[in-house]
């Protein structure tokens, strides 16, 4: 168990591609850090620095009090789980566990003791014998996990290891993963596109973009206070929606008259608001048109026009909802405004 | 493997028809001929031929020369097998490591082989020449006065060499690609669970490339006892003499030029029988071993 740092780690490849700009900073022990991003966006790259499968091209990484830029991937204490599971599809599921272990000339006895606790733990007992090839994709994603699990590292890297799975599976593993890293106290660090996966595992987020932090937070406020459209937009399902507004006598403007919030400034602004964070009714100010009705069983999504600019709210089962002109108003609350050319939280 | 369903009978041994023949026409015809005549003695002079039973392969186990040739091709084959195989192995492996100009270095290390057997066998000639052979030159520094086709360990020693160089090539594409199939991430993996680089060639890389290695450890053996012909053939000129041959070269030398059919055909039904039995051996104990993904 170690806490993690990185200072101003940066990773530039031989053809002058930066793929992570100088980026700092630390993972208290314990802790589940989620990163996220968009493809590309650096999160991969990141973690198999952490991991010492790619070089540190400037900065320094310590794992524990230990500088770690130098060690091999095998003496650096920690266990990855990758996005494939990466099983050695020549050993059963035994020796696959064990494997590391045994590198590490721990006594059989021991490693079969280890092995036999983390099967339990994984429901795999009873596939000790099997090879790979002969289980399912989730049984796969155990070993894997068992693999790491049987190490007891300091620090667990995980490189997107839901994505090969059914929905279905994927939501249950994430459960089961968030669950044992609980029980275990391991800090971990975990790679993914999936911004559900994201807001649900996480003790705190680290949402990338094209190789730079877009902002560091706890799910909540990732969710309610992004630091920038691109966090606004790549976070929540459906996202933030953003509305092209004025700032006017300290307050918000859609439309050149409605009033939404108060603010400080004057001129163009970004309006951010959160599909729930929209009521519907007869008496509400804001004039809206919706398009479509989206049912999606526990609520609805209605999208359509407003002010022209395309916008969706989230209403409940609950609520009657037809295409058409309605009305409705904005929580004040839950306004975030961003800087209209740069993107970034006012 | 996919199941295509054909809705007449005839049409898939219509199908099967042309590499059916092939396969009669060129193997299993001068097989059955090879076999009838090893009954005979041929009148060298094509006049007829005489039944004598076993008498071709009781000769044959009773000849020392035989014997000593057999022990030589069953050296030679172990030498060439495994040297072509080690020396692939080990190019192919570091190969795999490289990745600035890679796709030169690869090129450059499989040029030999579009080089043919006998072509390998006039250069290995010219590399050992008695005057100004370099790899003669060489020796000489080391003190070893070599003479090909003079002295018999000299010729074996060229002739293993000249065969190896030849075969190291198609190895090594074999083994790189076997190599470049095994997925990233698994060798990724290994590099977390191992930190010995020696340990996780012998316990990942190995057993992943063993389906490769076994198809081309047949097929060296193939090659070592039949395919060397061309290299022997132009290393001792026809000119057995003193010069250590093998099994096929035997073969040859009996029945092309002393002309005596049955005992050269008797000799290539041994060496069937060899090659047979040496395939299935080798499925039955080493591919048991393997794991195909």
């Amino acid at each position: 168990m170690a806490q993690v740092t990185l200072n101003n780690i940066r990773k530039v490849y031989p053809n002058g591609n930066e793929a992570v700009e100088p980026l700092s900073f630390s993972i208290a022990d314990g802790e589940f850090v989620v990163l996220v991003g968009p493809s590309g966006c650096g999160k991969s790259t990141l973690l198999r620095m952490v991991a010492g499968l790619e070089d540190i091209s400037e900065g320094t990484l310590s794992i524990g009090d230990r500088n770690v830029n130098h060690v091999d991937p095998a003496e650096r204490d920690i266990a990855m789980v990758f996005q494939n599971y990466a099983l050695y599809p020549h050993m059963t599921v035994r020796k696959n566990i064990g494997y590391g272990l045994k590198n590490r000339k721990i006594p059989a006895s021991e490693i079969e003791e280890k092995v036999q606790e983390a099967a339990k733990m994984l429901d795999l007992s009873q596939y000790l014998e099997r090879k790979p090839s002969q289980l399912s994709g989730g049984q796969r994603q155990r070993v894997a996990m068992g693999r790491a699990v049987v190490r007891d590292p300091a620090l667990f890297l995980f490189d997107e290891p839901l994505s090969n799975l059914d929905a279905k599976l994927r939501h249950q593993m994430r459960i089961e993963i968030k669950a044992l890293q609980r029980r275990l106290g391991v800090t971990s660090i975990y790679v993914t596109h999936d911004q559900v996966e994201a807001m649900t595992m996480a003790d705190r987020i680290i949402v990338l973009n094209s190789g730079r932090i877009e902002q560091i937070g706890t799910p909540a406020e990732i969710y309610h206070r992004p630091a920038s459209t691109f966090v606004a937009s790549f976070m929540g399902a459906p996202p933030m929606n953003l509305i092209e507004a004025q700032i006017k006598d300290g307050r918000v403007v859609i439309g050149g008259e409605t009033p939404v919030a108060s603010a400080s400034g004057q001129g163009p602004v970004t309006m951010g608001i959160r599909p729930e964070d929209v009521e519907i009714g007869p008496t509400c100010d804001i004039p809206f048109t919706i398009d479509i009705v989206e049912e999606l069983g526990a609520h609805r999504l209605l999208h359509g026009k407003l002010d022209g600019q395309d916008f969706t709210i989230h209403i409940s089962k609950d609520t009657e909802a037809v295409a058409g002109p309605i009305r409705i108003s904005i929580n004040p609350e839950a306004v975030v405004l961003f800087d209209t050319k740069t993107g970034i939280a006012l | 493997m996919k199941r295509a369903g054909f809705t007449t009978r005839w049409l898939p041994i219509l199908l099967l028809l042309p590499q059916l023949a092939v396969i009669i026409v060129f193997f299993y015809w001068p097989a059955a001929q090879a076999v009838q005549s090893s009954f005979y003695l041929e009148d060298p002079f094509g006049f007829g031929s005489t039944f004598v039973g076993l008498d071709n392969y009781t000769y044959l186990a009773q000849s020392a020369e035989y014997a000593k040739i057999a022990r030589f091709t069953l050296v030679f084959t172990i030498l060439v097998t495994f040297f072509s195989l080690g020396l692939a192995l080990l190019l192919a492996v570091k190969a795999d490591k490289v990745i600035r100009g890679a796709k030169s270095y690869r090129t450059l290390l499989m040029w030999v082989y579009a080089v043919a057997p006998p072509v390998a066998g006039f250069i290995g000639l010219l590399m050992f020449n008695q005057s100004w052979g370099p790899l003669t030159e060489l020796a000489k520094s080391f003190g070893w006065d070599f003479a090909l086709g003079v002295n018999s360990t000299d010729t074996a020693a060229a002739m293993v060499l000249v065969s190896v160089w030849k075969q190291v090539p198609v190895n090594f594409i074999f083994f790189l690609s076997g190599l470049q199939s095994i997925p990233k991430s698994v060798r990724e993996a290994a590099l977390i669970d191992c930190s010995s680089a020696m340990r996780r060639f012998w316990d990942v890389t190995f057993p992943l490339l063993a389906p490769t290695g076994f198809f081309l450890l047949i097929i060296n053996i193939t090659y070592a006892l039949f395919d060397t012909f061309g290299i022997v053939d132009v290393l001792v000129k026809g000119e057995p003499g003193n010069n250590p041959l093998t099994l096929v070269y035997k073969v040859y030398v009996d029945g092309f030029r002393g002309n005596d059919m049955g005992g050269s055909s008797a000799q290539s039904v041994v060496l069937m029988v060899l090659v047979l039995a040496l395939t299935v051996v080798q499925f039955r104990l080493v591919e048991r071993r393997i794991h195909y993904t």
